[in-house]
Protein backbone atom coordinates (compact mmCIF):
# COMPACT_ATOMS: atom_id res chain seq x y z
CA UNK A 1 0.00 0.00 0.00
CA UNK A 2 1.23 3.47 -0.85
CA UNK A 3 2.10 5.76 1.99
CA UNK A 4 -0.74 8.21 2.71
CA UNK A 5 -0.02 11.57 4.29
CA UNK A 6 -1.84 13.12 7.22
CA UNK A 7 -4.39 15.00 5.07
CA UNK A 8 -5.19 11.88 3.06
CA UNK A 9 -5.67 9.88 6.26
CA UNK A 10 -7.98 12.59 7.61
CA UNK A 11 -10.08 12.46 4.43
CA UNK A 12 -10.26 8.67 4.72
CA UNK A 13 -11.55 8.99 8.26
CA UNK A 14 -14.18 11.52 7.15
CA UNK A 15 -15.55 9.58 4.21
CA UNK A 16 -15.16 5.96 5.27
CA UNK A 17 -14.52 6.01 9.03
CA UNK A 18 -11.22 4.34 8.22
CA UNK A 19 -8.48 4.66 10.79
CA UNK A 20 -6.39 1.87 9.38
CA UNK A 21 -6.48 -0.61 6.52
CA UNK A 22 -9.99 -2.09 6.51
CA UNK A 23 -10.78 -5.74 6.92
CA UNK A 24 -12.09 -7.54 3.88
CA UNK A 25 -11.89 -6.30 0.32
CA UNK A 26 -10.83 -2.74 -0.38
CA UNK A 27 -9.58 -0.39 -3.04
CA UNK A 28 -8.19 2.95 -1.93
CA UNK A 29 -7.73 5.52 -4.66
CA UNK A 30 -5.58 8.53 -3.95
CA UNK A 31 -4.88 11.32 -6.43
CA UNK A 32 -5.94 9.12 -9.35
CA UNK A 33 -3.69 6.21 -8.35
CA UNK A 34 -4.36 2.98 -6.54
CA UNK A 35 -3.03 3.42 -3.01
CA UNK A 36 -4.00 -0.09 -1.95
CA UNK A 37 -6.13 -2.97 -3.12
CA UNK A 38 -7.17 -6.28 -1.69
CA UNK A 39 -9.52 -8.96 -2.94
CA UNK A 40 -10.86 -11.77 -0.79
CA UNK A 41 -11.97 -15.31 -1.55
CA UNK A 42 -15.49 -14.09 -2.26
CA UNK A 43 -14.96 -10.53 -3.42
CA UNK A 44 -12.72 -9.86 -6.36
CA UNK A 45 -11.59 -6.38 -7.36
CA UNK A 46 -10.33 -6.10 -10.93
CA UNK A 47 -9.00 -2.89 -12.49
CA UNK A 48 -10.66 -1.90 -15.74
CA UNK A 49 -8.50 -1.74 -18.83
CA UNK A 50 -10.56 0.47 -21.13
CA UNK A 51 -11.46 3.26 -18.72
CA UNK A 52 -10.43 4.35 -15.23
CA UNK A 53 -12.13 2.30 -12.54
CA UNK A 54 -12.67 -1.18 -11.16
CA UNK A 55 -15.02 -4.13 -11.39
CA UNK A 56 -16.11 -5.58 -8.06
CA UNK A 57 -17.39 -9.13 -8.34
CA UNK A 58 -19.12 -10.58 -5.32
CA UNK A 59 -19.74 -14.33 -5.40
CA UNK A 60 -23.26 -15.71 -4.90
CA UNK A 61 -24.03 -16.48 -1.28
CA UNK A 62 -21.33 -14.21 0.16
CA UNK A 63 -22.52 -13.19 3.62
CA UNK A 64 -21.42 -10.59 6.16
CA UNK A 65 -18.53 -9.26 4.13
CA UNK A 66 -17.68 -5.69 3.27
CA UNK A 67 -16.00 -3.73 0.49
CA UNK A 68 -14.41 -0.33 1.06
CA UNK A 69 -13.62 1.78 -1.99
CA UNK A 70 -12.83 5.30 -0.74
CA UNK A 71 -11.31 8.01 -2.91
CA UNK A 72 -9.18 10.89 -1.66
CA UNK A 73 -7.86 13.82 -3.64
CA UNK A 74 -5.38 16.37 -2.33
CA UNK A 75 -3.83 17.69 -5.53
CA UNK A 76 -5.42 20.89 -6.77
CA UNK A 77 -6.62 20.82 -10.36
CA UNK A 78 -7.19 17.06 -10.66
CA UNK A 79 -10.21 16.02 -12.71
CA UNK A 80 -11.24 12.43 -13.13
CA UNK A 81 -14.14 10.26 -14.18
CA UNK A 82 -14.09 6.80 -12.60
CA UNK A 83 -16.31 3.86 -13.45
CA UNK A 84 -16.89 1.30 -10.73
CA UNK A 85 -19.15 -1.65 -11.52
CA UNK A 86 -20.47 -3.91 -8.79
CA UNK A 87 -21.76 -7.39 -9.61
CA UNK A 88 -23.51 -8.82 -6.57
CA UNK A 89 -24.25 -12.53 -6.82
CA UNK A 90 -27.46 -14.33 -5.90
CA UNK A 91 -28.27 -14.39 -2.17
CA UNK A 92 -25.18 -12.37 -1.26
CA UNK A 93 -25.50 -10.01 1.70
CA UNK A 94 -22.78 -7.37 1.82
CA UNK A 95 -21.88 -3.86 2.94
CA UNK A 96 -20.26 -1.50 0.44
CA UNK A 97 -18.63 1.68 1.72
CA UNK A 98 -17.70 4.26 -0.89
CA UNK A 99 -17.08 7.96 -0.44
CA UNK A 100 -14.87 10.71 -1.69
CA UNK A 101 -12.95 13.37 0.15
CA UNK A 102 -11.32 16.31 -1.62
CA UNK A 103 -8.87 18.65 0.05
CA UNK A 104 -8.15 21.54 -2.26
CA UNK A 105 -5.73 24.17 -1.08
CA UNK A 106 -4.89 25.39 -4.56
CA UNK A 107 -6.45 27.73 -7.06
CA UNK A 108 -7.66 25.14 -9.56
CA UNK A 109 -10.87 23.16 -9.37
CA UNK A 110 -10.66 19.51 -8.27
CA UNK A 111 -13.33 17.21 -9.58
CA UNK A 112 -14.20 13.55 -9.06
CA UNK A 113 -17.06 12.05 -11.00
CA UNK A 114 -17.68 8.56 -9.71
CA UNK A 115 -20.03 6.47 -11.82
CA UNK A 116 -21.19 3.48 -9.79
CA UNK A 117 -23.24 0.74 -11.40
CA UNK A 118 -24.78 -1.96 -9.27
CA UNK A 119 -26.10 -5.22 -10.69
CA UNK A 120 -27.93 -7.14 -7.98
CA UNK A 121 -28.77 -10.75 -8.74
CA UNK A 122 -31.81 -12.55 -7.37
CA UNK A 123 -32.31 -12.02 -3.60
CA UNK A 124 -28.99 -10.20 -3.21
CA UNK A 125 -28.86 -7.70 -0.39
CA UNK A 126 -26.65 -4.62 -0.24
CA UNK A 127 -26.15 -1.87 2.24
CA UNK A 128 -24.33 0.99 0.53
CA UNK A 129 -22.83 3.95 2.39
CA UNK A 130 -21.43 6.92 0.51
CA UNK A 131 -20.04 10.02 2.18
CA UNK A 132 -18.76 13.10 0.44
CA UNK A 133 -16.57 15.65 2.11
CA UNK A 134 -14.50 18.64 1.13
CA UNK A 135 -11.87 20.68 2.93
CA UNK A 136 -9.01 23.07 2.21
CA UNK A 137 -9.00 26.83 1.86
CA UNK A 138 -7.90 27.20 -1.76
CA UNK A 139 -9.96 29.14 -4.25
CA UNK A 140 -10.29 26.09 -6.46
CA UNK A 141 -13.65 24.39 -6.17
CA UNK A 142 -14.25 20.90 -4.84
CA UNK A 143 -16.62 19.25 -7.25
CA UNK A 144 -18.26 15.82 -6.96
CA UNK A 145 -20.69 14.51 -9.53
CA UNK A 146 -21.73 11.00 -8.54
CA UNK A 147 -23.74 8.93 -10.94
CA UNK A 148 -25.38 5.85 -9.47
CA UNK A 149 -27.20 3.19 -11.42
CA UNK A 150 -28.91 0.31 -9.67
CA UNK A 151 -30.31 -2.71 -11.50
CA UNK A 152 -32.18 -4.97 -9.16
CA UNK A 153 -33.28 -8.54 -9.94
CA UNK A 154 -36.22 -10.28 -8.34
CA UNK A 155 -36.31 -10.19 -4.54
CA UNK A 156 -33.11 -8.17 -4.18
CA UNK A 157 -32.84 -5.29 -1.76
CA UNK A 158 -30.60 -2.27 -1.45
CA UNK A 159 -30.32 0.33 1.26
CA UNK A 160 -28.37 3.42 0.28
CA UNK A 161 -27.15 6.02 2.73
CA UNK A 162 -25.74 9.07 1.00
CA UNK A 163 -24.27 11.86 3.05
CA UNK A 164 -22.74 15.18 2.09
CA UNK A 165 -22.41 17.47 5.06
CA UNK A 166 -19.49 19.76 4.46
CA UNK A 167 -17.15 21.40 2.04
CA UNK A 168 -18.33 20.24 -1.39
CA UNK A 169 -18.77 23.31 -3.60
CA UNK A 170 -20.67 21.80 -6.45
CA UNK A 171 -22.42 18.50 -6.82
CA UNK A 172 -24.73 17.05 -9.41
CA UNK A 173 -25.93 13.69 -8.18
CA UNK A 174 -27.89 11.47 -10.50
CA UNK A 175 -29.37 8.20 -9.35
CA UNK A 176 -31.34 5.82 -11.51
CA UNK A 177 -32.78 2.48 -10.49
CA UNK A 178 -34.76 -0.30 -12.12
CA UNK A 179 -36.51 -2.81 -9.93
CA UNK A 180 -37.81 -6.27 -10.82
CA UNK A 181 -40.50 -8.16 -8.88
CA UNK A 182 -40.38 -7.81 -5.09
CA UNK A 183 -37.15 -5.82 -5.20
CA UNK A 184 -36.83 -3.18 -2.51
CA UNK A 185 -34.86 0.06 -2.63
CA UNK A 186 -34.44 2.36 0.37
CA UNK A 187 -32.53 5.64 0.02
CA UNK A 188 -31.63 7.97 2.84
CA UNK A 189 -29.95 11.14 1.70
CA UNK A 190 -28.56 13.79 4.04
CA UNK A 191 -27.25 16.99 2.68
CA UNK A 192 -26.00 20.29 4.01
CA UNK A 193 -24.81 23.13 1.83
CA UNK A 194 -23.22 26.38 2.94
CA UNK A 195 -21.39 29.35 1.46
CA UNK A 196 -22.26 29.60 -2.21
CA UNK A 197 -22.42 25.83 -2.75
CA UNK A 198 -24.78 24.21 -5.18
CA UNK A 199 -26.18 20.71 -4.91
CA UNK A 200 -28.50 18.99 -7.34
CA UNK A 201 -29.92 15.57 -6.64
CA UNK A 202 -31.97 13.78 -9.25
CA UNK A 203 -33.64 10.40 -8.95
CA UNK A 204 -35.30 8.36 -11.64
CA UNK A 205 -36.64 5.14 -10.19
CA UNK A 206 -38.60 2.65 -12.24
CA UNK A 207 -40.70 0.08 -10.45
CA UNK A 208 -41.08 -2.53 -13.18
CA UNK A 209 -41.73 -5.73 -11.23
CA UNK A 210 -44.84 -6.62 -9.29
CA UNK A 211 -44.45 -6.03 -5.56
CA UNK A 212 -41.39 -3.83 -5.94
CA UNK A 213 -40.99 -0.85 -3.66
CA UNK A 214 -38.89 2.29 -3.34
CA UNK A 215 -38.60 4.69 -0.42
CA UNK A 216 -36.47 7.79 -0.98
CA UNK A 217 -36.10 10.25 1.89
CA UNK A 218 -33.92 13.34 1.68
CA UNK A 219 -33.22 15.58 4.63
CA UNK A 220 -31.31 18.71 3.84
CA UNK A 221 -30.19 22.05 5.19
CA UNK A 222 -29.33 25.01 2.95
CA UNK A 223 -27.36 27.76 4.69
CA UNK A 224 -25.79 31.06 3.63
CA UNK A 225 -26.24 31.61 -0.13
CA UNK A 226 -26.34 27.96 -1.14
CA UNK A 227 -28.75 26.35 -3.58
CA UNK A 228 -30.28 22.87 -3.62
CA UNK A 229 -32.54 21.08 -6.02
CA UNK A 230 -34.15 17.78 -5.12
CA UNK A 231 -35.79 16.18 -8.10
CA UNK A 232 -37.18 12.76 -7.30
CA UNK A 233 -39.19 10.85 -9.83
CA UNK A 234 -40.72 7.45 -9.25
CA UNK A 235 -42.39 5.61 -12.06
CA UNK A 236 -44.76 2.79 -11.18
CA UNK A 237 -45.26 0.42 -14.09
CA UNK A 238 -46.99 -2.35 -12.17
CA UNK A 239 -48.52 -3.15 -8.76
CA UNK A 240 -45.89 -1.47 -6.58
CA UNK A 241 -45.37 1.08 -3.83
CA UNK A 242 -43.23 4.20 -4.03
CA UNK A 243 -42.58 7.01 -1.58
CA UNK A 244 -40.38 10.06 -1.83
CA UNK A 245 -39.91 12.68 0.82
CA UNK A 246 -37.97 15.91 0.86
CA UNK A 247 -37.70 17.56 4.23
CA UNK A 248 -35.59 20.69 4.29
CA UNK A 249 -34.48 23.45 6.58
CA UNK A 250 -33.70 26.72 4.90
CA UNK A 251 -31.49 29.35 6.53
CA UNK A 252 -29.99 32.75 5.74
CA UNK A 253 -30.37 33.36 2.00
CA UNK A 254 -30.41 29.71 0.96
CA UNK A 255 -32.69 28.48 -1.80
CA UNK A 256 -34.28 25.07 -2.21
CA UNK A 257 -36.31 23.68 -5.06
CA UNK A 258 -38.17 20.41 -4.49
CA UNK A 259 -39.63 18.82 -7.60
CA UNK A 260 -42.13 16.07 -6.93
CA UNK A 261 -42.43 13.55 -9.71
CA UNK A 262 -44.75 10.57 -9.64
CA UNK A 263 -45.84 8.63 -12.67
CA UNK A 264 -48.30 5.78 -12.28
CA UNK A 265 -48.77 3.59 -15.33
CA UNK A 266 -50.73 0.85 -13.59
CA UNK A 267 -53.92 0.97 -11.56
CA UNK A 268 -52.27 -0.83 -8.62
CA UNK A 269 -49.26 1.47 -8.45
CA UNK A 270 -49.39 3.33 -5.14
CA UNK A 271 -47.11 6.36 -5.11
CA UNK A 272 -46.70 9.09 -2.50
CA UNK A 273 -44.63 12.24 -2.45
CA UNK A 274 -44.10 14.54 0.51
CA UNK A 275 -42.12 17.76 0.60
CA UNK A 276 -41.66 20.31 3.34
CA UNK A 277 -39.31 23.29 3.32
CA UNK A 278 -39.12 25.81 6.13
CA UNK A 279 -36.88 27.64 8.52
CA UNK A 280 -36.13 26.35 12.01
CA UNK A 281 -39.22 26.88 14.15
CA UNK A 282 -38.76 29.71 16.64
CA UNK A 283 -40.25 27.69 19.48
CA UNK A 284 -37.61 24.96 18.95
CA UNK A 285 -34.85 27.52 19.46
CA UNK A 286 -36.63 29.00 22.50
CA UNK A 287 -37.05 25.55 24.08
CA UNK A 288 -33.34 24.77 23.79
CA UNK A 289 -32.45 28.26 25.07
CA UNK A 290 -34.51 27.55 28.19
CA UNK A 291 -32.19 24.57 28.68
CA UNK A 292 -29.23 26.98 28.75
CA UNK A 293 -28.07 26.86 25.12
CA UNK A 294 -27.31 30.04 23.20
CA UNK A 295 -29.33 30.75 20.08
CA UNK A 296 -26.44 29.57 17.90
CA UNK A 297 -25.91 26.40 19.94
CA UNK A 298 -29.64 25.71 19.73
CA UNK A 299 -29.56 26.02 15.93
CA UNK A 300 -26.59 23.66 15.70
CA UNK A 301 -28.31 21.06 17.87
CA UNK A 302 -31.50 21.27 15.82
CA UNK A 303 -29.57 20.85 12.57
CA UNK A 304 -27.40 18.04 13.96
CA UNK A 305 -30.50 16.17 15.07
CA UNK A 306 -32.25 16.80 11.78
CA UNK A 307 -29.32 15.42 9.78
CA UNK A 308 -28.48 12.57 12.15
CA UNK B 1 -35.97 33.74 45.65
CA UNK B 2 -37.75 35.25 42.68
CA UNK B 3 -39.25 38.69 42.97
CA UNK B 4 -41.42 40.57 40.48
CA UNK B 5 -41.77 44.30 41.08
CA UNK B 6 -44.50 46.27 39.32
CA UNK B 7 -44.40 44.15 36.17
CA UNK B 8 -46.56 45.27 33.25
CA UNK B 9 -46.72 43.83 29.75
CA UNK B 10 -48.55 45.14 26.72
CA UNK B 11 -49.54 42.98 23.74
CA UNK B 12 -47.08 43.13 20.84
CA UNK B 13 -49.78 43.48 18.20
CA UNK B 14 -51.81 46.01 20.18
CA UNK B 15 -49.62 48.13 22.42
CA UNK B 16 -52.67 49.64 24.10
CA UNK B 17 -53.77 46.24 25.33
CA UNK B 18 -52.38 45.50 28.77
CA UNK B 19 -51.95 41.76 29.36
CA UNK B 20 -50.18 42.12 32.70
CA UNK B 21 -50.87 45.12 34.90
CA UNK B 22 -48.49 46.16 37.65
CA UNK B 23 -47.96 42.76 39.24
CA UNK B 24 -45.62 42.39 42.20
CA UNK B 25 -45.06 39.01 43.80
CA UNK B 26 -42.48 36.83 45.50
CA UNK B 27 -41.65 33.14 45.10
CA UNK B 28 -39.75 32.43 48.33
CA UNK B 29 -36.97 29.85 48.63
CA UNK B 30 -37.99 26.29 49.36
CA UNK B 31 -41.67 26.95 48.64
CA UNK B 32 -44.05 25.56 46.07
CA UNK B 33 -46.16 28.41 44.73
CA UNK B 34 -49.16 27.94 42.46
CA UNK B 35 -50.43 30.74 40.24
CA UNK B 36 -54.06 30.25 39.27
CA UNK B 37 -56.94 32.26 37.85
CA UNK B 38 -59.36 32.32 34.95
CA UNK B 39 -58.24 31.55 31.39
CA UNK B 40 -56.96 34.58 29.51
CA UNK B 41 -55.98 36.29 32.76
CA UNK B 42 -52.28 36.52 31.87
CA UNK B 43 -50.84 33.55 33.80
CA UNK B 44 -48.88 32.02 30.90
CA UNK B 45 -47.59 35.44 29.90
CA UNK B 46 -46.32 35.89 33.43
CA UNK B 47 -44.47 32.55 33.21
CA UNK B 48 -42.90 33.61 29.90
CA UNK B 49 -41.83 36.93 31.41
CA UNK B 50 -40.06 35.02 34.19
CA UNK B 51 -38.24 32.75 31.71
CA UNK B 52 -37.27 35.70 29.49
CA UNK B 53 -39.33 34.52 26.51
CA UNK B 54 -41.21 37.81 26.72
CA UNK B 55 -39.82 41.08 28.06
CA UNK B 56 -41.90 43.32 30.35
CA UNK B 57 -43.02 46.76 29.22
CA UNK B 58 -42.15 48.05 32.67
CA UNK B 59 -41.15 46.75 36.10
CA UNK B 60 -38.24 44.68 37.38
CA UNK B 61 -37.51 41.00 37.96
CA UNK B 62 -35.00 39.88 40.59
CA UNK B 63 -33.50 36.43 41.09
CA UNK B 64 -31.82 36.03 44.47
CA UNK B 65 -31.57 39.80 44.72
CA UNK B 66 -30.01 40.28 41.29
CA UNK B 67 -31.82 42.33 38.66
CA UNK B 68 -32.37 39.93 35.71
CA UNK B 69 -34.92 42.08 33.84
CA UNK B 70 -32.65 42.64 30.85
CA UNK B 71 -31.28 39.09 30.70
CA UNK B 72 -32.11 36.89 27.75
CA UNK B 73 -33.55 33.34 27.94
CA UNK B 74 -30.14 31.62 27.91
CA UNK B 75 -28.65 33.78 30.66
CA UNK B 76 -31.68 33.25 32.87
CA UNK B 77 -31.60 29.50 32.22
CA UNK B 78 -27.93 29.39 33.17
CA UNK B 79 -28.66 31.47 36.27
CA UNK B 80 -31.01 28.72 37.43
CA UNK B 81 -34.47 29.16 35.92
CA UNK B 82 -36.07 26.01 34.49
CA UNK B 83 -39.15 26.24 32.31
CA UNK B 84 -41.69 23.64 31.26
CA UNK B 85 -43.80 24.64 28.26
CA UNK B 86 -47.56 24.33 28.25
CA UNK B 87 -47.32 22.99 24.70
CA UNK B 88 -44.06 21.06 24.38
CA UNK B 89 -42.02 21.52 21.22
CA UNK B 90 -41.34 18.69 18.75
CA UNK B 91 -37.97 18.11 17.09
CA UNK B 92 -37.26 15.95 14.06
CA UNK B 93 -34.24 13.74 14.64
CA UNK B 94 -33.52 14.77 18.24
CA UNK B 95 -33.98 11.77 20.50
CA UNK B 96 -35.38 11.81 24.02
CA UNK B 97 -31.91 10.91 25.30
CA UNK B 98 -30.37 13.89 23.45
CA UNK B 99 -32.91 16.28 24.93
CA UNK B 100 -32.40 15.03 28.48
CA UNK B 101 -28.62 15.28 28.05
CA UNK B 102 -28.94 18.84 26.74
CA UNK B 103 -31.14 19.66 29.73
CA UNK B 104 -28.67 18.15 32.18
CA UNK B 105 -25.84 20.02 30.46
CA UNK B 106 -23.61 16.96 30.51
CA UNK B 107 -23.16 13.52 28.94
CA UNK B 108 -25.48 11.71 31.32
CA UNK B 109 -25.29 7.94 31.24
CA UNK B 110 -28.27 6.25 29.60
CA UNK B 111 -29.20 4.82 33.01
CA UNK B 112 -29.28 8.26 34.63
CA UNK B 113 -31.35 9.68 31.76
CA UNK B 114 -33.75 6.76 32.14
CA UNK B 115 -34.20 7.63 35.80
CA UNK B 116 -35.75 10.97 34.81
CA UNK B 117 -38.16 9.24 32.44
CA UNK B 118 -39.16 6.71 35.08
CA UNK B 119 -39.68 9.63 37.44
CA UNK B 120 -42.42 11.01 35.16
CA UNK B 121 -44.00 7.60 34.68
CA UNK B 122 -42.63 6.63 31.28
CA UNK B 123 -41.17 3.21 30.66
CA UNK B 124 -37.66 4.46 30.04
CA UNK B 125 -36.52 1.63 27.78
CA UNK B 126 -39.36 2.31 25.35
CA UNK B 127 -38.75 6.03 25.11
CA UNK B 128 -35.06 6.79 25.49
CA UNK B 129 -34.28 6.24 21.78
CA UNK B 130 -37.50 7.71 20.42
CA UNK B 131 -37.39 10.92 18.46
CA UNK B 132 -39.11 13.90 20.06
CA UNK B 133 -41.35 14.21 17.01
CA UNK B 134 -44.99 13.89 16.08
CA UNK B 135 -44.96 10.13 16.70
CA UNK B 136 -45.30 10.93 20.42
CA UNK B 137 -48.69 11.75 21.89
CA UNK B 138 -49.39 15.01 23.66
CA UNK B 139 -49.29 13.29 27.06
CA UNK B 140 -45.99 11.54 26.30
CA UNK B 141 -44.43 14.80 25.13
CA UNK B 142 -45.65 16.57 28.22
CA UNK B 143 -44.03 14.04 30.51
CA UNK B 144 -40.77 14.23 28.56
CA UNK B 145 -40.96 18.02 28.87
CA UNK B 146 -41.28 17.71 32.63
CA UNK B 147 -38.40 15.20 32.68
CA UNK B 148 -36.17 17.80 30.99
CA UNK B 149 -36.94 20.27 33.78
CA UNK B 150 -36.18 17.61 36.41
CA UNK B 151 -32.87 16.87 34.64
CA UNK B 152 -31.90 20.52 34.80
CA UNK B 153 -32.26 20.52 38.61
CA UNK B 154 -32.51 24.32 38.67
CA UNK B 155 -32.99 26.63 41.64
CA UNK B 156 -36.36 27.76 40.30
CA UNK B 157 -38.55 25.48 38.20
CA UNK B 158 -41.49 27.07 36.39
CA UNK B 159 -44.25 24.80 35.03
CA UNK B 160 -46.84 26.33 32.71
CA UNK B 161 -50.05 24.31 33.10
CA UNK B 162 -48.43 20.89 33.44
CA UNK B 163 -51.88 19.29 33.40
CA UNK B 164 -52.77 20.65 29.93
CA UNK B 165 -53.01 17.94 27.28
CA UNK B 166 -52.49 15.13 29.75
CA UNK B 167 -54.99 12.35 30.45
CA UNK B 168 -56.44 11.57 33.86
CA UNK B 169 -54.28 8.51 34.33
CA UNK B 170 -51.12 10.49 33.66
CA UNK B 171 -52.38 13.29 35.86
CA UNK B 172 -52.35 11.01 38.95
CA UNK B 173 -48.74 10.29 38.21
CA UNK B 174 -47.96 13.95 37.70
CA UNK B 175 -49.25 14.86 41.14
CA UNK B 176 -46.81 12.34 42.58
CA UNK B 177 -43.97 13.93 40.60
CA UNK B 178 -44.74 17.32 42.11
CA UNK B 179 -45.20 15.80 45.57
CA UNK B 180 -41.72 14.28 45.33
CA UNK B 181 -40.32 17.59 44.10
CA UNK B 182 -41.97 19.30 47.07
CA UNK B 183 -40.40 16.78 49.47
CA UNK B 184 -36.95 17.39 47.98
CA UNK B 185 -37.33 21.15 47.59
CA UNK B 186 -34.32 22.00 49.76
CA UNK B 187 -32.23 24.65 48.02
CA UNK B 188 -34.82 25.31 45.30
CA UNK B 189 -38.31 26.61 44.67
CA UNK B 190 -41.17 25.67 42.35
CA UNK B 191 -43.71 27.82 40.53
CA UNK B 192 -46.65 26.06 38.87
CA UNK B 193 -49.30 27.68 36.72
CA UNK B 194 -52.36 25.50 37.23
CA UNK B 195 -56.12 25.27 37.55
CA UNK B 196 -56.00 21.94 39.33
CA UNK B 197 -57.21 21.67 42.87
CA UNK B 198 -54.97 18.67 43.50
CA UNK B 199 -51.90 20.67 42.54
CA UNK B 200 -53.02 23.57 44.74
CA UNK B 201 -53.46 21.05 47.55
CA UNK B 202 -49.70 20.57 47.68
CA UNK B 203 -48.88 24.29 47.37
CA UNK B 204 -47.36 26.36 50.16
CA UNK B 205 -48.71 29.55 48.64
CA UNK B 206 -51.34 30.41 46.06
CA UNK B 207 -51.50 33.52 43.88
CA UNK B 208 -54.65 34.38 41.93
CA UNK B 209 -54.23 36.39 38.71
CA UNK B 210 -57.33 37.88 37.12
CA UNK B 211 -57.62 40.28 34.19
CA UNK B 212 -53.86 40.72 34.20
CA UNK B 213 -53.80 41.84 37.81
CA UNK B 214 -52.89 40.22 41.09
CA UNK B 215 -56.21 39.34 42.68
CA UNK B 216 -55.20 37.51 45.85
CA UNK B 217 -52.03 36.08 47.37
CA UNK B 218 -51.53 34.02 50.49
CA UNK B 219 -50.95 30.61 52.02
CA UNK B 220 -52.88 27.61 50.72
CA UNK B 221 -55.02 27.64 53.83
CA UNK B 222 -55.95 31.27 53.25
CA UNK B 223 -56.67 31.13 49.54
CA UNK B 224 -57.78 27.65 48.52
CA UNK B 225 -61.15 27.46 50.38
CA UNK B 226 -62.35 30.54 48.48
CA UNK B 227 -61.42 28.99 45.14
CA UNK B 228 -63.01 25.54 45.41
CA UNK B 229 -65.66 25.08 42.77
CA UNK B 230 -64.59 28.10 40.74
CA UNK B 231 -62.85 27.95 37.37
CA UNK B 232 -59.56 28.60 39.17
CA UNK B 233 -59.64 25.31 41.07
CA UNK B 234 -61.15 22.48 39.11
CA UNK B 235 -61.23 18.94 40.42
CA UNK B 236 -59.44 16.86 37.80
CA UNK B 237 -62.60 14.97 36.77
CA UNK B 238 -64.41 18.21 35.86
CA UNK B 239 -61.44 19.57 33.96
CA UNK B 240 -61.39 16.52 31.75
CA UNK B 241 -65.02 16.87 30.72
Amino acid sequence: MLQLDEIQMRLLREVADLHEIPEGAYNIRSNSEAAGRQSTANIEIIPKTDVSGIDIRIKPGTKNESVHIPVVMTKSGLKEVVYNDFYIGEDADVVIVAGCGIDNCGGDDSEHDGIHRFYLEKNAKVRYVEKHYGSGNGKGKRILNPGTEVYMAEGSSMEMEMVQIKGVDDTDRRTIAELAANAKLVVRERLMTHGSQRALSTYDIRLNGEGSSADVVSRSVARDDSYQRFDAKIIGNTACTGHTECDSIIMDRGKILAVPGLEANHVDASLVHEAAIGKIAGDQIIKLMTLGLTEQEAEEQIINGFLK
Amino acid sequence: MLELKNISYNAKDDLNKEIIRDISLVVPDEKLVVITGPNGGGKSTLAKLIAGIEMPTSGKIFLNGEDITGWDITTRARAGIGFSFQQPVRFKGIQVLDLIRLAAGKQLSVASACDYLSEVGLCAREYIDREVNSSLSGGELKRIEIATVLARATKLSVFDEPEAGIDLWSFQNLIQVFQRMRENIKGSSILIISHQERIMNIADEIIVIKDGKLDRQGTREEILPGLIGTASAMPSCMKSM
